[in-house]
């Protein structure tokens, strides 16, 4: 085979999918970003950092370490490359920033798991220093063994919320308050869907539990009013669920509503696109063996829609037989191929059912648009506030997302809308009146992230133009 | 708008469109636009945002020169001023024969009223420390300058809006007839299909459909012009670059951010199109060897269009060959940024009075015909 397999993400999904390749004689090309396997859930510390995967990882640590052998055990086998910003794709090709250097590389399969970041929605004092993502506040402790601040708040909302909360306060860190925007109520109607996975649900009533224990505040319902201070952040203004307002100290603050997919490589590639409710995302098609509506390309794990690690790992084994049947490598007609791709399935749509139980349970917020104020940045690469996204829309009859982007500026910066392009799409859908399907989605073009200029050019093409 | 009928029926909410729709407003007429995508979002809303007469065809001299005078009454005709300056257009040559082009070019367009200034090597390097080693000269025209498209091609669709005209955006036309007396034009998302006494066809690359339904298809490809733009650095850069041959241009915005453009992307679909790795290596590389400060600096978007373009790279303007009251005014190349604003008054000449007081001759769709 000339043209490689390529799988983009050494998380648990793009090993898993490595991993089965291997099994059946594929080498395939593993590209990742960072300096070491994992992703962003089993992000490695530094080399001269000694903490064990238990202190890591918690009660995940086995599944990193399950991880972390498969990845020694196929790794000869593999063309791993670290350190490899996929800043391009295209329908038979995509091209690498590697060290400094650019190459272009065709492939023949594509499997994209490129994982996701915190979902975030601004509000008034959000740029102060101090103030971080709930996952950006637990990387610092898993990769660096920082904590954010000395008197650390955690807010917003998700399974994320209360992991991260005891994750800080079993390394010791002084965790003020754990806020959550959701309702009690929403997770005891939920219970029944997370029922499906006990040992989940247990883990998650534990850290609560354990949290209490120790004293730490924690409130449910709240809403996030604004950050207190001038240089940095001092505190959080909060309304508690019954409409009083209360004022807590902190010198950081942890926050986030769940995770959103990074789906520029599969809009790159010109996948199909469809709203998710759920998620409140416009995600790339995909079926059960995550196959898109492009040739040869398929998705797993967080990048296509959040379903966790376990998840993301069965979703990375499940692409690569697909892959494997396509290259007539594997039959679908052998029983144990068969048998395999069953039990992922159903145990996919298990954790499906779970996922949806999480999403009721840790709803996204709806009243957050109600505390920006007209200086609020909402993009802060180009440092637009919702006072210029709401003259915007009123001046000029905004109603579509890529146009609001034109007219105002908002995602138009470094990021990309990456991070503020959801935000900025459910200020839209809430000014006109529209739902967040109508206001569209943000069309990606290169480079995914950044790039350096002396990388990209081509001195050779110059030359021929001259 | 039940059986309303219009004096003009304008397809393609460009910069020439909507301009045309000021103009007609403002001699009276009613005008209905209708516009597959958002006003101003094509070629009009993300081409490069040079605002250039050099360069130009002698055949274009009166246009370009009416436009200057357009652009110079900018904010009073659409409102702001959509980051118009006037920099200057520096214009570089990378060999002697290069540079012998823009003297003959000088010489040709004398009468003209540019302004042109030559300059050697070594003025170059006084005026323009920043440039990289291949320019040997160039010529530079002061009045020239930059615009952000994104800004002024919507401007000019939410002036013509706010003086009355309506705007039918994310509609596309899918028939045309005239019966002799009246224009009917057929949308997508309505049985019933628009009436007007005039049809003005602005629509770009996609014009022909409109030239086919009345027998007069005209030869034009598409092509999908590829651009970029850096992170915001110090600014620099005082003019908008081009170079004698084509091949890259470029510009600063006073945020800071570099626009540079050069090279193909690769189509889509019927309307978008989108840069490839190797087109975005190639103009990168131009842009390098133009401007070397800018190595360490970053791309942060990259991005394409579709424009439509004839043979002679000259654009459609004028009368029906087949049709009375039909009014052409599209396949601008790549250039039309800067000339949109008088087309479109001229197409309102031409549905007024039947003839434009700017000589248009050399932009006849007769032209094509064999």
């Amino acid at each position: 085979m000339d043209k490689p397999v390529v799988v983009i993400g050494a998380g648990p999904a793009g090993i898993r999918a490595c991993e089965t390749l291997a099994g059946f004689g594929v080498r395939p090309t593993l590209l990742d970003e960072s300096q070491t396997w994992g992703g962003q859930i089993f992000r490695q510390q530094p080399g001269n950092f000694k903490r064990g995967f238990k202190d890591l990882y918690g009660f995940d640590a086995e599944r990193a370490e399950n991880l972390k052998q498969t990845f020694h055990k196929i790794r000869e086998q593999i063309d791993y490359r670290p350190q490899s910003l996929v800043w391009n794709a295209e329908q038979n090709r995509i091209d690498i920033l590697h060290k400094g250097k650019t190459e272009k590389l065709q492939w023949s399969k594509l499997i994209v798991a490129s994982g996701a970041t915190d979902r975030v929605f601004p509000f008034p004092g959000w740029t102060l220093p101090g103030v971080y993502g709930l996952g950006a506040s637990q990387i610092a402790l898993k990769y660096q063994a920082c904590a954010i601040g000395s008197k650390v708040i955690l807010a917003g909302t998700g399974p994320l919320l209360y992991l991260v909360a005891f994750q800080y306060a079993s390394a010791g860190a002084n965790v003020v308050a754990v806020l959550n925007t959701a309702p009690v109520s929403a997770r005891m109607k939920a219970l029944p869907k997370l029922f499906c996975l006990p040992g989940q649900l247990a883990r998650g009533m534990y850290y609560v539990s354990w949290l209490k224990m120790r004293g730490v505040k924690m409130m449910d319902g709240i809403q996030i009013m604004r950050a207190k201070g001038e240089t940095r952040i001092e505190g959080l203004v909060i309304k508690d669920a019954s409409g009083k307002i209360h004022e807590l100290e902190c010198d950081a603050l942890g926050f986030g509503y769940g995770l959103r997919s990074e789906t520029q490589i599969a809009d790159l590639v010109s996948c199909q696109f469809n709203f998710n409710p759920v998620q409140r995302a416009f995600l790339p098609a995909k079926d059960l063996s995550g196959k898109t509506t492009v040739d040869g390309v398929y998705l797993a794990g967080d990048g296509s829609g959040i379903m966790g690690v376990e998840a993301a790992e069965l979703a990375g084994q499940r692409a690569a037989l697909a892959v494997l049947t396509e290259l007539g490598l594997c039959s679908s007609k052998d029983s144990g191929v068969v048998r395999q791709i069953q039990e992922i399935e159903s145990r996919l749509q298990t954790i499906s059912k779970f996922r949806a139980g999480l999403e009721e349970a840790f709803p996204c917020p709806e009243n957050w648009i109600d505390q920006l104020q007209d200086d609020t940045v909402v993009c802060r690469c180009e440092e637009i506030t919702y006072g210029d996204i709401k003259q915007t829309v009123l001046d000029c009859n905004v109603k579509e997302i890529n146009r609001l982007k034109a007219l105002s500026r908002s995602g138009m910066g470094r990021c990309q809308g990456r991070m503020c392009g959801h935000a900025t799409a459910e200020i839209l859908a809430h000014l006109t009146g529209q739902s967040l399907q109508e206001v569209g989605r943000l069309r990606c073009q290169p480079p995914v992230k950044p790039v350096p200029i002396s990388v990209v050019a081509d001195a050779s093409l110059s030359q021929e133009s001259a | 708008m039940d059986d309303k009928l219009f004096d003009v029926i304008i397809i393609g909410a460009g910069i020439v469109g909507s301009s045309a729709a000021l103009k007609l407003l403002d001699m009276g007429m009613s005008v209905c636009v209708i516009e597959s995508g958002a006003s101003g979002s094509r070629s009009s809303g993300i081409n490069y945002g040079g605002v250039r007469r050099q360069g130009r065809s002698l055949a274009q001299m009166p246009l370009t020169q009416r436009a200057h005078a357009i652009w110079g009454r900018l904010k009073q005709t659409i409102g702001i001023d959509g980051e118009y300056v006037r920099s200057g257009h520096l214009k570089l040559a990378r060999s002697d024969k290069d540079m012998a082009s823009l003297e003959r070019y000088r010489e040709l367009t004398a009468d003209c009223g540019l302004g042109l200034e030559l300059l050697g090597r070594e003025e170059l390097k006084k005026r323009f420390p920043y440039l990289g080693e291949r320019a040997v000269g160039g010529s530079f025209c002061p009045e020239d300058g930059h615009a952000n498209p994104r800004l002024v091609s919507p401007g000019f669709a939410l002036a013509a809006q706010k003086a009355g005209a309506i705007f039918l955006e994310y509609t596309t036309a899918t028939g045309f007839a005239y019966d002799g007396k009246l224009f009917q034009v057929k949308v997508h998302n309505s049985d019933r299909p628009l009436q007007s006494r005039f049809l003005v066809n602005c629509a770009g690359a996609w014009a022909n459909k409109v030239c086919e339904a009345f027998g007069e298809p005209v030869p034009m490809d598409c092509s999908h012009p590829l651009m970029f733009v850096t992170e915001a650095v110090p600014v620099f850069m005082n003019v908008s670059l081009g170079v004698e041959g084509g091949g890259v241009y470029a510009r600063q915005v006073t945020r800071g951010n570099c626009v540079i453009g050069g090279t193909q992307g690769y189509a889509l679909d019927e309307y978008r199109a989108r840069p490839g790795g190797d087109g975005i290596r190639t103009v990168v590389g131009r842009a390098l060897e133009l401007l070397p400060d800018l190595q360490n600096v970053q791309i942060i978007r990259t991005w394409s269009g579709t424009e439509g373009r004839l043979p002679d790279r000259e654009p459609v303007i004028g009368l029906s060959s087949t049709t009375p009251g039909l009014v052409h005014g599209f396949g601008f190349a790549g250039a039309g940024f800067q000339i949109g604003p008088a087309v479109g008054e001229v197409l309102a000449e031409l549905v007024a009075q039947g003839q434009s007081t700017t000589p248009i001759e050399a932009f006849s769709i007769s032209r094509f015909r064999s």
